[in-house]
């Protein structure tokens, strides 16, 4: 199998690009690169990674000032030629402000930072983010951890209607953990080309850190590119 | 030259679970009569026009590409003229 080459975006404020370039490079062996938000391609990368944190410390609103960063419009040209797109937590805020993806995150419907295990229905397996649990791990449920204060998923009823007609959503929370509508906790686009999720899959990627269910999610990805 | 100020607000038919609490404890405060309570954010700016036609569409722009999420948020704005008549 050939290697993948990752891009990890890096803005200021990011925290969880070395979580996901450790799983990427350490643990599953993959080409993978850091790419700096002020950088102005991303490159040969295949499959680009808009990681978790608090980029530009959130101001204005989560994700909307990381949006208008530099190395972002290159993302936005690559997902819209059918490049792979994995936002995770705050890069699934980015990627909802970036428009490729429909709908927002708003502060969590109890107010409080959230921080532990969840545990997620998996709603669409035909996706190159989620094949690998139809067949080679074989579960309808994983438990990965969530840590976020604004992660309340909104869309208008037209969109959540489209997005459960065509299959988008990915993941529902078993057990809702901050009001997102309808329990959702991950979505893709139309194409399938663009995931964003709250929950952390890099950081469940080791037993080391308490479980592996995050690390098929990537697996899938791998698996999609051979 | 104007000074703009503005205002973002969560649309109204979206929860606003920050004004719910402030709402609550102003109510444990005894004023049991408010009601509706609604965070959002202010900002000013100043824009470098002679023209309020032109400082009007520029706030516009800014508000929807940047300073308001119309997905989650609505806005509206004062406009004055900081050099007398601005004509």
């Amino acid at each position: 199998m050939s290697k993948v080459k990752f891009g990890i975006i890096v803005f200021p404020g990011s925290n969880c690009d070395h979580d996901a370039y450790n799983v990427l490079k350490n643990v599953l062996k993959q080409d993978t690169k850091f790419l700096w938000h002020k950088d102005s391609t991303i490159g040969d990368r295949d499959v680009i990674i808009v990681p978790g944190g608090f980029s530009y410390g959130d101001y204005l609103r989560c994700g909307a000032i990381a949006r208008f960063s530099n190395i972002m419009k290159d993302v936005v040209r690559f997902a819209s030629d059918g490049g792979i797109v994995i936002g995770i937590c705050n890069g699934f805020q980015i990627v909802c402000e970036a428009g490729l993806l429909p709908g927002a995150l708003i502060r969590n419907a109890n107010l409080k930072f959230v921080c532990r295990n969840v545990t997620l229905n998996i709603e669409n397996k035909k996706t190159i983010f989620t094949s690998s649990f139809n067949g080679g791990v074989n579960k309808d449920k994983i438990t990965i951890p969530i840590a976020h204060a604004d992660g309340n998923y909104i869309c208008s009823i037209e969109i959540y209607k489209n997005l459960f007609e065509n299959n988008q959503i990915l993941f529902r929370y078993e057990d809702n953990p901050n009001g997102s509508f309808e329990s959702i906790a991950g979505i893709i686009n139309k194409k399938g080309n663009v995931m964003g999720m709250m929950p952390h899959p890099e950081r469940a990627s080791e037993d080391l850190v308490g479980g592996h269910d995050g690390r098929h999610i990537f697996e899938s990805v791998i698996n999609s590119m051979n | 030259m104007y000074k703009a100020k503005i205002k973002v607000t969560l649309r109204k038919s979206i929860l606003d679970p920050q004004g719910k609490a402030v709402e609550h404890s102003i109510q444990s405060l005894g004023y049991k009569n408010v009601k509706d309570t609604r965070i959002g954010k202010f900002i000013e700016l100043e824009i470098d026009s002679n023209s309020e036609v032109e400082a009007k569409k520029i706030i516009d722009e800014v508000c929807n590409k940047l300073l308001a999420n119309p997905i989650m948020e609505d806005y509206e704005f004062e406009i004055t003229s900081l050099t007398g008549t601005g004509k």
